[in-house]
């Protein structure tokens, strides 16, 4: 019996139902098997493991941002890396004035690496990064206004398929420049590093690892619903109307570019989010996350993980990342072979992905 | 490091400078006549004894002697190059070298083996000695029978003048046979002419600086207007200044933008192998940058293997980095792109990935660092137009590389059979088909046109910018920007594109500075791209809807 | 003074910006009984005239049928009627008000033409009833889509249409696994869920079996009347099956016009298409 096509009622597919479960059950697992279990236990989770599970889950929330326009939307934006890096900045930031006077030059109102270039006040963009709601406010606005400024010039003279791409890798490139730049006044080379403290709790502490754990699942619970939202509403089969036959669709009376403009910056704006979660866990940003091969990535994950599906691209972002780990540990130089090889065959033997495989398996069953 | 810093000799002991000067003009002035080769052997000797006293005699005898050794060891010992060698006392020129420091003699010219710093006391000189030296040297080099020493000789005096250096020009200059040098001697003495208290003689001094484009002549004229009482000389020197001024703002942006179609002639090279894969077959080929990279590397290998003939190597690689980075190419259209025609972005995708196994490839195969690769003696050196605008020559090779690389290959799509067929399959597949073109061969040729275009780019690059894995990276974006602002498909907006990228980058240089001209540039490209989405020069009617 | 006028008119706020511009009534005026008013369009691309100073009036409620040999102007004449193309010159107004060579292509559909194109081009990946739904008239800016809910009025225009084009067994179906001739059908479903003043249907029974033909001509008619509708067609028997009034085009403008029997008879219309040369 072919399924009933439900119009414009939120629902959760298999593999969304089977996520979040998962997502669940680390959520509430993990923080018990880190404190509660003692660390000679062969159950207890190491705290560095929590980091690094913290740190997947912010990719993974990135991968959905991203498989939001790919996916849905075919913008195969080389950008979103820059969106990430922006929103990590803007807590980078805050996380700097939080050292206050505790830097290694011990200057209460200027971070560091001002203090080293001879700066005597603070740049005005620095000031309110010192408030907690204020930066909040930036990792959202950064990523959202770049987004919202570039998707109307490119949008609405209809620039599309691979000179798009182009087009936001340039954006991404002329950022990374920028930001290597002492002048700019975001640290140039070394970025923002030396952090101390998030909201008055230590960032080296077990309790606060395991808070931004838990507030990095959250964050991808809620952008997975979110985005999940998005798809199965009207505007999401806009979306992919969009996606398919775009002049097509102007035809009908959509405005195409407003609804890519939209759904872009939404997705810019949860990969900002993505970012600030990630900087406190790994205790630095730098330029070279702007880096183009960074963008490109986030595409490989969502590619393997399957595309127009969501839990497809977390899965992607988690099993990549994983065996980045374990490789680049194991035998550093196999990676880059093994990273090229899977764009090659994901493109050309496997263009459905994971998912792909799993929902085959679901329509036979 | 005991490096002297102070230059101005002029200034201590006058006396005994004007003494010295009478010294040297005697010699220099009859060298033929006076010059007694016998004078050279004594004088080394007391250089030897290397005490001031011993060293003003000697220096003077080695002057005088007209030996033809006597410039490169008072050059020697201008530079605080020459040194005693403790264990027995002889003279040697001692230079850093790979194990220490090499000795040379420096009467014969033959190596006497290495030194530790220690080994070796240095002949020192003290400020009255250094301007005795440094007119000595002048002296040789306006008698030096090559007129490029002597030109370079009176250039060097240009830029620091003092009283017994005009001296001296003003008594060769009659002798002087050679117009370019004779005329560098003319604006030193009118520049020193400059001093004179009388005003006639300045405002006659100035007529003959006017439009010399010599940096120290802006100077002297700058300082004659800081203090000049008389109004006549006044205006004069003010409107030859800007006479000076204007010239050197020609020249200035001539040099501006031969740098900027130099810049403009790599970006083509890189861009021009991506316009046909691109442009012609809608191909994004992510790993063309690292295609470029194994252009260089055959460069590189070739020099390893014939060290001794870079020169004939660098050669050889023009037509091998094709073939290797064609070959590469058609192995990657064959092997990936070909299943994926009609999916650009995957390609996208694909292409990436083969670009980051190439890379590795390189770091494991071969190294993970840069490697060298060395220029020829032909490429060094550079073509002085003038003072004020010289041309290196490895820049004049690429930009003339450039335009042969560009006419070959519009002449390759315009004449021959394959560029028809090429053209035929980029208008319309299924019609190329149906006429009988087999397009999948084209494809494969094409792309590996296209490919060995970039190898060969690579040779050029390697002449300019490091030699290393991440080669290709760095040119990628700058060449999609070139192909994207041009117009896809067009070989003419390549060209007309990459060369204006070339000098409006240069052109942004000086007043914003290196990184923030190229973001600035990428900048105007992403806005540029949403007023003309389809580039410069866009294909245009029903082909290119939709 | 002059130079005064011409800075002052450059300089005027909403002629610098084109969002400043007042927006034009959107409303259709048909007081006169015309639908379609084009006047002297000229179009060239690379220095071949598309269209030659064409002149062309739709009534409302007519059924109009355009031929004419290939390279005609007629895809390029339904382009600019849509937006798609702007011309060089000339004139295209929609009723007694509308502009429609200052609206862009979703304004132009929102005002009340649909088209269906030559290539069948239904959304493949969604389902027929998503077809529709996606087609259908309603407020189609992003928030309002984001939050639309069907209504059961919508429900009930969906099945009336669905039945209209018969596809109701393949409601749930993907549109990319529909026949050919069920794509057309599709298409022309979706054109009615935008409930359009004006249809312009570009070769619809092209590949059509002869019953399907049939069934084509039986919806077209159908629809005239409550709706304006221009067919551009090659299929002579299916015009004549159809049409209350023909236009042949050649070479970018009108060579004639009138019912099916008079084109057919007038001299200059067999010259083109039995004649040979030009």
């Amino acid at each position: 019996m072919p399924p009933v096509t439900r119009l414009g009622t939120f629902h959760l597919d298999r593999g969304g139902q089977i996520f979040l479960a998962l997502l669940a059950l680390t959520t509430l697992l993990v923080p018990v098997l880190n404190l509660a279990v003692p660390a000679d236990s062969s159950l207890h989770v190491s705290t560095f493991t929590v980091t690094l599970l913290g740190k997947y889950l912010t990719y993974a929330l990135l991968a959905v941002a991203v498989d939001l326009v790919w996916g849905y939307l075919g913008i195969l934006s080389l950008g979103h890396a820059a969106f990430f890096a922006l929103g990590g900045y803007a807590m980078g930031m805050y996380l700097m004035r939080q050292i206050g006077d505790r830097g290694v030059y011990g200057n209460p109102e200027l971070p560091d690496f001002m203090v080293f270039l001879n700066w005597s006040e603070l740049p005005w963009f620095w000031h309110g990064f010192d408030m907690f709601w204020f930066a909040a406010l930036m990792v959202v606005l950064a990523p959202g206004l770049l987004a919202f400024v570039f998707g109307w010039l490119a949008f609405r003279s209809r620039v599309t398929g691979v000179y798009l791409s182009i087009i936001t890798q340039a954006l991404t490139y002329a950022l990374m420049l920028a930001f290597f730049r002492n002048e700019m006044g975001f640290g140039g080379n070394n970025g923002l590093t030396d952090f101390k403290d998030l909201l008055g709790f230590d960032l080296q502490s077990d309790a606060t690892r395991i808070g931004l754990f838990v507030a990095s699942a959250l964050a991808l619970a809620g952008g997975y619903l979110a985005c999940r939202a998005i798809v199965t509403s009207k505007l999401g089969r806009v979306a992919v109307a969009i996606r398919d036959a775009e002049s097509r669709t102007r035809f009908i009376g959509y405005r195409v570019e407003h609804v890519k403009l939209w759904i872009f910056t939404f997705s810019a704006v949860l990969a900002g989010i993505a970012g600030a979660l990630y900087v406190p866990q790994v205790g630095i940003i730098n330029p070279g996350e702007f880096s183009p091969l960074n963008s490109i990535e986030i595409l490989i994950w969502v590619a393997i993980g399957g595309r127009a599906t969501l839990y497809g691209a977390v899965l992607g972002a988690i099993l990549v990342n994983y065996g980045k780990t374990y490789l680049t540990g194991v035998m550093p130089d196999a990676w880059l072979f093994v990273l090229g090889g899977l764009f090659v065959l994901v493109t050309l033997l496997l263009p459905q992905g994971l998912a792909g495989l799993f929902r085959r398996k679901e329509t036979t069953a | 490091m005991p490096t002297p810093c102070v230059h101005d000799a002029t200034r201590p002991g006058a006396l005994g400078q004007r003494l010295i000067a009478a010294l040297l003009l005697i010699a220099v002035l009859i060298p033929a006549a006076a010059a007694d080769p016998a004078d050279f052997e004594p004088g080394v000797e007391l250089i030897r004894e290397n005490s001031f006293k011993s060293l003003e005699q000697g220096v003077g005898l080695v002057a005088a002697s007209g030996d033809p050794r006597a410039r490169a060891l008072l050059t020697a010992l201008q530079a605080t190059e020459l040194h005693l060698r403790k264990s027995d006392g002889a003279l040697v020129i001692a230079r850093p070298g790979a194990a220490g420091l090499d000795l040379i003699d420096p009467l014969t010219g033959d190596s006497m083996g290495t030194a530790d710093k220690g080994d070796l006391k240095r002949i020192g000189l003290n400020n009255r000695l250094r301007g005795q030296v440094r007119a000595a040297i002048a002296g040789l080099n306006l008698a030096h029978p090559d007129a490029a020493v002597r030109l370079s000789g009176v250039n060097a005096m240009l830029d620091k003048l003092d009283p017994d250096g005009v001296a001296l020009l003003r008594a060769r200059l009659d002798a002087e046979g050679d117009d370019s040098v004779r005329e560098v001697m003319t604006a030193a003495i009118a520049l020193a002419d400059l001093a004179s208290p009388d005003a006639s003689r300045r405002l006659e001094a100035l007529e003959r600086l006017d439009g010399s484009t010599h940096p120290a002549v802006r100077g002297g004229v700058q300082r004659l207007i800081a203090g000049e009482p008389d109004p006549e000389v006044l205006a004069t020197a003010n409107r030859v200044l800007r006479d000076i001024d204007f010239k050197r703002d020609l020249y200035g942006l001539a040099e501006t933008l031969f740098f900027g179609l130099s810049l403009g002639s790599v970006l083509v090279l890189a861009a021009i192998g991506l316009a046909i894969t691109f442009g012609v077959m809608g191909v994004i080929n992510m790993a063309h940058g690292e295609l470029m990279m194994l252009g260089a590397y055959t460069t590189y290998i070739l020099q390893q293997l014939m060290p001794e003939q870079i020169g004939l190597a660098l050669l050889l690689a023009i037509p091998a980095a094709f073939l290797v980075a064609g070959a590469v190419g058609v192995l990657i259209e064959r092997g990936v792109i070909r299943f994926l025609y009609g999916r650009p972005l995957e390609t996208l995708l694909a292409t990436f990935g083969v670009s980051l196994i190439l890379q590795q490839l390189v770091r494991t195969l071969i190294s993970p660092q840069n490697v060298p690769v060395a220029n020829p003696d032909w490429m060094s050196g550079s073509w002085q137009v003038n003072s004020l605008l010289s041309l290196t020559m490895n820049r004049m090779y690429i930009i003339a590389f450039c335009l042969i690389v560009f006419a070959a290959l519009f002449l390759v799509l315009r004449r021959t059979n394959l560029g028809l067929q090429v053209r035929a399959v980029s208008q319309n597949r299924a019609m190329a088909r149906a006429m009988g073109v087999r397009s999948a061969r084209v494809d494969a040729l094409t792309f590996g046109l296209g490919s060995g275009i970039a190898g060969v780019a690579g040779v050029a690059l390697s002449q300019i910018t490091n030699v290393g894995p991440n080669l290709g990276q760095t040119y990628i974006i700058d060449s999609f920007m070139v192909v994207v602002f041009g117009g896809v498909g067009n070989l003419w907006g390549t060209l007309v594109a990459g060369m204006s990228l070339g000098v409006i980058n240069k052109i942004l240089e000086p007043w914003a500075g290196a990184v923030l001209a190229k973001i600035l540039v990428l900048v105007f490209i992403i806005l540029f791209i949403q007023k003309r989405p389809r580039g410069l020069f866009p294909q245009k009617g029903r082909a290119a809807e939709g | 003074m002059k130079t005064l006028d011409n800075l002052r008119a450059a300089m005027r706020r909403d002629q610098v910006w084109d969002f400043m511009v007042p927006r034009q009534a959107l409303e259709l005026d048909m007081s006169h009984g015309t639908i379609l008013y084009l006047e002297d369009i000229s179009v060239t691309f690379d220095g071949f005239r598309a269209i030659n100073h064409l002149n062309l009036y739709i009534d409302a409620g007519e059924l109009r049928c355009i031929i004419g040999p290939n390279g005609a102007g007629k895809t390029t004449m339904m382009d600019i009627i849509t937006g798609k193309t702007r011309p060089d010159t000339g004139t295209a107004w929609f009723g007694q008000t509308i502009d429609l060579l200052r609206l862009s292509e979703p304004e132009i559909a929102s005002v009340g033409i649909g088209r269906k194109f030559q290539k069948p081009t239904v959304f493949e990946q969604h389902a027929v009833l998503e077809n529709l739904e996606l087609a259908m008239a309603a407020d189609k800016r992003v928030w309002p889509t984001l939050l639309a809910r069907l209504t059961p009025e919508q429900r009930e225009r969906i099945d009336e249409v669905l039945e209209t084009i018969g596809l109701q067994d393949q409601r749930d179906q993907r549109a990319g696994a529909l026949s050919h001739g069920q794509k057309q059908w599709l298409e022309i479903g979706m054109l009615l869920m935008q409930n359009p003043y004006l249809l312009l249907v570009d070769e619809p029974v092209a590949g059509m079996t002869h019953q399907e033909m049939d069934r084509t001509a039986e919806l077209l008619r159908s629809l005239a009347g409550k709706h304006s509708v221009v067919v551009v067609e090659h299929d002579m028997d299916f015009v004549r099956s159809i049409a209350d009034k023909v236009t042949v085009l050649h070479q970018g403008s009108v060579l004639a016009e009138g019912s099916m029997d008079e084109v057919r008879n007038d001299p200059r219309v067999i010259e083109v298409y039995l004649g040979g040369g030009p």
